[in-house]
């Protein structure tokens, strides 16, 4: 088994399970934070899943959509509790 | 290299996948929140140690140690960003969690915080 198959039949169903898994938890979330968890979650998985293709396919220039996945997933955590925090206040 | 590349990965997989089980069955946000951040960090960041082994290239492992460096500058700040509002907007606590070491202090921060907020 090479290790492209591998990464075919192993690693990317594990992956794709554990989105499937985090969007339950973001449909059924019972707050809103729960579900900024669950979006956070699912853009983490996201920076895995590309660096796993980048390596089955052999093209390191996956890389950078992986660098800016983390950018975005920090700006948008960011963000969505700056949002939390002034619906509290009002 | 390969048998170590696919054991690195499977364990970065597997990280990722109890982290997600995690989020789905914990009782509580805050739970949910500290198994979340660590292993799926942890997963992600196996990955990448994996991409910097494998390509031989210079510049790769570069940008998989500052990706991975930005994961684990930034994954912290924003946990405790989350944490801190969920705290303030009052989500409740699991009935079993028996610490609460800031139970009594926000309910005073709050009074004054709150002319504050207004300006």
């Amino acid at each position: 088994m090479t290790l492209a198959l591998y990464f075919d039949y192993v690693i990317f169903p594990i992956l794709t399970l554990a989105v499937i898994l985090s969007f339950i938890r973001l449909y059924k979330g019972p707050d809103v934070a729960d579900r900024i968890i669950a979006l956070d979650l699912i853009i983490t998985i996201g920076i895995g899943m590309v660096t796993a293709f980048s390596l089955r396919s052999g093209q390191a220039l996956f890389l950078d959509v992986a660098m800016i996945f983390a950018l975005i997933a920090f700006l948008g955590t960011i963000a969505l509790s700056f949002y939390l925090y002034k619906r509290r206040m009002q | 290299m390969d048998i170590f590349i696919g054991l690195l990965s499977t364990i970065g997989a597997l990280a990722i996948l109890f982290a997600s089980i995690g989020v789905v069955r914990m009782p509580d946000f805050y739970l949910r929140l500290s198994v979340t951040v660590k292993a799926a960090t942890m997963g992600v960041g196996v990955f990448l140690i994996c991409a910097a082994i494998v390509f031989p290239d210079s510049e790769v492992p570069v940008k998989a140690l500052a990706i991975i460096f930005f994961l684990l500058l930034t994954a912290p700040v924003g946990a405790h960003m989350i944490g801190r509002m969920a705290f303030r907007s009052k989500i409740s606590v699991w009935k079993d969690t028996w610490i609460d070491d800031l139970e009594s202090r926000y309910t005073v921060d709050e009074q004054d915080e709150k002319p504050s907020a207004e300006e």
